[in-house]
């Protein structure tokens, strides 16, 4: 950390136009690409026919709101799953092991996993074989909203408990002793003290899940069998089947301008509160 | 901080040698060698690979094989202009739209050899007339898969028939927007190609209705699926049941007599072709029988090479399920390039069915 703080003026200029001729070309032209094309009709015309269209469309203000519902219970079934993950880890010996355990299912491909859970939930998959074994007989589990929420959920686990995990590290034991010492029992000790300073992990981990699973598309089909339609699927055939580029960008603007909302709202203004 | 950047260094050493190692691979294999090339863009695993090394052996032609998912990938990267694929193989309406980009350059006849070989009926269609743009290389047809452990064979002869409350919750259907409105059209008894709205609007309300009936919409999983038991009855092209057919005795394949789709796979060449004396040889090349009829035992679909046919195996060459008989192929449909608006109008319905389901 000694090295920052000696940078001088003159050279920290090539470190900063580094990074912002990386900002510049991978972050802010692709968007602003998005932005330009959404003004195109499909016959190339500049227009706002776009914008009126999405929210003229019954059709796709249910889908936005589908996206919105889906991704609102992908990520509270996931907060629910998470914080008493990362809880517990904090209390474990081997913690670098079982963290590693957690981020491992991270660098086997998305699509991969996938079709492994079309083995397990399929007709003669192992959760059939398991559920016919004690009597109850097979299930249609695939292509069914409950499936759709388990997937995404087991996805986007690693992103929930590890910025919580983090911020539960961070808790000084001598507090949660001080708690216990000023006559709090367990509960109250977790619900007043640990989670009001753990919130900002879970404000990242709720953004880290939110916004990506506001666009799900693949699992949508695969594991959802197209009966979950969610914003992804929308831009994916525009972009794909009917190259309505305009319209497929027009949405895209729509999900950034959702995903500014969120991180504005996750944010909020109480970080200070939560740290002193 | 020290020993991150020892990382950091280390990383980056292992990915210089492993590019350069491909590049040298790459340089090993010939590919440097520009002008003995032939890069051909076709479907994933759409022809028999021991097809392209007997090409290159009789030739000399080095073979760069890529591959696409959809005809709207391609479209898009041969549009782009990135990569030089000097033959392609995309479907028919998206050639009468590669025609209409101008994209495409025209075959000339004189230099090719055996196009006599190619049934009539399949030359001249409406999306390019005369041929003069493509050769035909795989043709097929749009229908009902059934598993006889759970239907019988005279429950499913007809588009009406999936509609039966009997097979509630049972079908998958492909994610095609043309093919699921289509045969929604036919039932409706209007044509395939149709550009009227109440005539779509109407065939999207007999969708709607099949919607308790699907099970799900999805793509190439269907075969997976249909080998494993998992769902009765599929909706799908004759291709992927011929592979289905092949690993599940239990599948049959339909295509319903009032209509339905016929779809081609031409070889083109696009207009980025640099090594267009290559391209023809490999056009002739696939067109002399005794290799259209190998390719077509491997991948499994309908030759439209006639002579080929006669060289396959008497019950492929008799299978009514993928060479139906005359009459039955006389109600089958083309589809034509309905122009952007209209495409967006089918995948709107569909979308629209999608979310209903």
């Amino acid at each position: 950390m000694k090295k920052v703080t000696t940078l001088t003026k003159t050279n920290r200029l090539p470190y900063f136009s580094l990074y912002f001729l990386w900002i510049g070309l991978f972050v802010i032209a692709p968007v602003a690409l998005i932005v330009y094309q959404s003004f195109f009709g499909i016959d190339h015309s500049l227009t706002l026919s776009n914008y009126r269209t999405y929210l003229s469309s019954s059709v796709y203000l249910r889908m936005t709101f589908n996206s919105f519902w889906f991704a609102f219970l992908i990520t509270v079934l996931t907060l629910a799953i998470s914080y008493p993950t990362a809880y517990f880890l904090t209390k474990l010996e081997h913690r670098q092991l079982w963290i590693l355990l957690i981020i491992l299912p991270t660098w086997i491909n998305l699509l991969l996993k996938a079709y492994a859970f079309i083995g397990i939930f399929s007709q003669s998959g192992s959760v059939n074989n398991f559920l016919t074994f004690i009597g109850v007989g097979p299930q249609q589990l695939l292509f069914t909203n409950t499936s759709f929420i388990l997937v995404a959920a087991y996805i986007q686990i690693p992103f929930m408990i590890l910025p919580i995990y983090n911020s539960l590290v961070d808790i000084d034991p001598a507090i949660i002793n001080a708690s216990h010492d000023l006559g709090a029992n367990n509960f109250q000790t977790l619900w007043r003290v640990i989670f009001p300073m753990s919130i900002n992990g879970v404000r990242s981990g709720v953004q880290a899940v939110f916004i990506p699973s506001l666009s799900l598309f693949m699992i949508t089909r695969l594991i959802g069998g197209n009966k979950v339609i969610t914003l992804g699927t929308a831009i994916e055939e525009h972009f794909m089947t009917t190259m309505n580029w305009g319209m497929g960008s027009t949405i895209g603007v729509v999900l950034i301008i959702i995903m500014f909302i969120t991180m504005a709202l996750t944010a909020g203004g109480r970080k200070g509160k939560a740290k002193s | 901080m020290k020993r991150f950047g020892l990382f950091a260094i280390v990383i980056v050493i292992i990915s210089a040698l492993l590019g350069l190692g491909v590049h040298q691979l790459n340089q090993a294999s010939g590919q440097g060698d520009a002008a003995k090339t032939l890069t051909i863009f076709n479907w994933g695993d759409y022809i028999d690979p021991a097809l392209i090394s007997k090409f290159e052996k009789q030739t000399g032609y080095q073979v760069k094989y890529e591959t696409f998912d959809s005809n709207e990938a391609m479209f898009t990267k041969i549009q782009q202009g990135g990569t030089a694929y000097d033959i392609a193989v995309p479907s028919d309406y998206m050639i009468q739209k590669m025609r209409k980009a101008k994209l495409l350059l025209p075959i000339d006849h004189r230099k090719l050899k055996g196009l006599g070989n190619i049934n009539a009926q399949f030359l001249n269609q409406s999306f390019d007339p005369d041929n003069r743009y493509s050769v035909p290389y795989f043709w097929g047809t749009l229908g009902i898969i059934y598993n006889d452990k759970y239907v019988r064979a005279d429950e499913m002869q007809h588009w009406q028939d999936l509609w039966n409350p009997k097979w509630r919750n049972s079908i998958m259907l492909v994610d095609s927007a043309r093919d699921i409105m289509g045969f929604a059209l036919v039932r409706d008894g209007y044509s395939m190609n149709s550009t009227n709205l109440s005539q779509l609007q109407q065939a999207a309300g007999t969708l709607n209705k099949l919607a308790p009936n699907t099970k799900a919409v999805v793509a190439d999983e269907i075969k997976m699926y249909m080998i494993a038991n998992e769902a009765p009855l599929a909706v799908t092209w004759s291709g992927e049941a011929s592979e289905m057919l092949a690993g599940n005795s239990h599948l049959h394949y339909v295509v319903p007599t009032e209509g339905s789709n016929l779809w081609f796979d031409n070889i083109v060449m696009p207009k980025t072709a640099k090594h267009q004396k290559a391209a023809y040889a490999f056009i002739n090349f696939m067109l002399e029988p005794k290799n259209a009829a190998q390719n077509a035992e491997y991948i499994g679909y309908a030759t439209p090479n006639n002579k080929a046919k006669a060289l396959l195996p008497k019950a492929v060459r008799e299978d009514r399920q993928f060479y139906p008989p005359a009459a039955a192929m006389k109600h089958l449909e083309v589809y034509a390039d309905l122009g952007t608006k209209w495409v967006q109008q089918y995948n709107d319905l569909f979308l629209e069915f999608k979310m209903h389901s």
